[in-house]
């Protein structure tokens, strides 16, 4: 806490790049942290509505159940105040899952930010469950993903996936089927995979979260 | 495509790494750290940290040693040894450890699966298992080999993926330390039976073993110590090799 604290007066208040983390318990948000220091990314805690307005930027980070998670977010009281929300905002792996608008895990409805569905991956179709690894992800030409190589292999950890939608999709995977890897819609991403723990084309890609527009 | 996963294993005690001695660069090899960090810039696709501390500081030690090598890592990786509670993985898991891994504790009380489990979720638990062919059937060791179970592995393996293990680390005795190449036929049953990902380990002397047990039994990754620790192996080569015969990896 001291250093959130530390990074914030270091920083400044109004500072224009500093990026604000949803702290409702779902989940370790060590290496998250420890990814942002290393590329210098300055940080802070979201714990009421009014610490979303510290922020440039906004990460909803998340780990483990898709309906726990969202009974969590629920609690904080912030959930309509993430919906309004017109800065950037990144949610990763279950917090991505978050934005959709329904998950087979615990038959949960979500944010609804963006009108997709988050399900289970098929046993039948002979794979392995939980998708765990490292997996080529195409990429579409956006901001996210600015000179992050073609081809690179990101590291996923899950066994719920968001459905294939070419409107919303910016990266396609392939596991069993073809889902999304990463999706947006207006000032709203998510990414399935963890940016945290993919190398340095994930560091990369959470510079670029960082560096969007307002 | 998903690759296939190289797995690097360091043995920790009171903090300190015990092997690793022959990278070139390396200043300090008992630098849990620094010699994470050399695995990751090699292309190694996750690390196993084992901790052989038999001491009753080693909770504390080792949870100083996860915070700092979560602070400088970039990919994944997963810590083993005496872990028996809830308590003990929570206190990973904040430390920045993306996954635990049990053994003994699990044999002992494997409601300790399904706990961690569905406290935790499944793909932060992975069940080590040590396996010894005994008059023609697979028998779970503990100790490292020492200690006999009445559990068959295949059955141990099975209830474990039912109670909620995420991944499945499966070290021969038979073959663990020979250089003579993976357990392929036993990896290749196991691979079969299970709907969760599993970690080859025991045995690995050359490239060929790796490109072998990815061929042969299927499994995702494979896991080695010492050829990686003593330069026998290059990560950097052996993943080349692999790509060669089509084995879909990282480079």
């Amino acid at each position: 806490m001291l250093k959130n604290w530390f990074y914030q007066a270091q920083k400044g208040y109004y500072n224009y790049k500093m990026i604000g983390i949803v702290n409702y318990g779902a989940g370790n948000i060590f290496s998250l942290t420890a990814a942002l220091e290393r590329q210098n990314i300055a940080y802070g805690m979201v714990n009421t509505e009014a610490d979303l307005e510290k922020y440039s930027h906004i990460i909803i980070p998340g780990v483990g159940h898709a309906g726990a998670a969202m009974k969590k977010l629920e609690q904080t009281g912030l959930v309509n105040a993430i919906k309004a929300l017109k800065k950037p905002v990144l949610g990763i792996c279950v917090g991505m899952q978050l934005i959709t608008q329904h998950s087979e895990e615990g038959n949960a409805n979500l944010l609804n930010i963006i009108p997709l569905n988050t399900k289970l991956f098929d046993k039948e179709l002979g794979i392995k469950i939980p998708h765990m690894g490292w997996n080529t992800v195409e990429f579409k030409n956006n901001l996210l993903f600015k000179d992050v190589p073609v081809d690179t292999q990101f590291y996923f950890v899950h066994s719920y996936f968001i459905e294939y939608n070419p409107t919303f999709d910016i990266a396609a995977v392939n596991y069993g089927n073809k889902f999304s890897a990463a999706i947006q819609k207006d000032n709203f991403y998510g990414v399935q995979f963890h940016p945290e723990k993919s190398g340095e084309a994930g560091e990369r890609l959470l510079k670029n979260f960082s560096n969007l527009s307002s | 495509m998903l690759s296939k996963r190289i797995i690097p294993c360091l043995d920790v005690k009171d903090g300190r790494t015990v092997k690793g001695i022959n990278f070139v660069d390396l200043r300090d090899a008992g630098d849990p750290v620094e010699l994470a960090a050399q695995y990751a810039k090699q292309g190694a696709d996750e690390l196993v940290f084992l901790d052989i501390t038999a001491t009753h500081e080693r909770r504390k030690t080792m949870i100083e040693m996860v915070k700092s090598v979560a602070k400088q890592l970039n990919i994944p990786f997963t810590i083993g040894g005496g872990i028996t509670e809830i308590a003990d993985a929570e206190a990973l898991l904040n430390a920045g450890a993306d996954k635990i891994s049990i053994n003994s504790a699990a044999v002992k009380n494997p409601q300790l699966i399904e706990d961690l489990a569905k406290t935790f979720g499944v793909q932060f638990v992975v069940l080590a298992v040590d396996t010894k062919h005994i008059n023609g059937k697979n028998i779970v060791h503990l100790n490292g080999g020492r200690l006999i179970t009445e559990l068959e592995t295949e059955n141990w393996i099975k209830r474990a993926e039912d109670l909620g293990a995420g991944e499945i680390l499966l070290t021969s005795m038979d073959h663990d330390g020979t250089k003579q190449g993976f357990d392929c036929d036993l990896l290749g049953k196991i691979n079969k039976m299970i709907n969760i990902p599993i970690i080859a380990s025991g045995g690995a002397g050359k490239t060929e073993h790796f490109t072998e047990v990815f061929q042969k039994a299927g499994v995702d990754a494979a896991l080695a110590a010492s050829v990686f620790h003593y330069g026998e192996i290059l990560i950097p080569d052996l993943k080349q090799e692999l790509k060669r015969n089509n084995i879909p990896i990282r480079i």
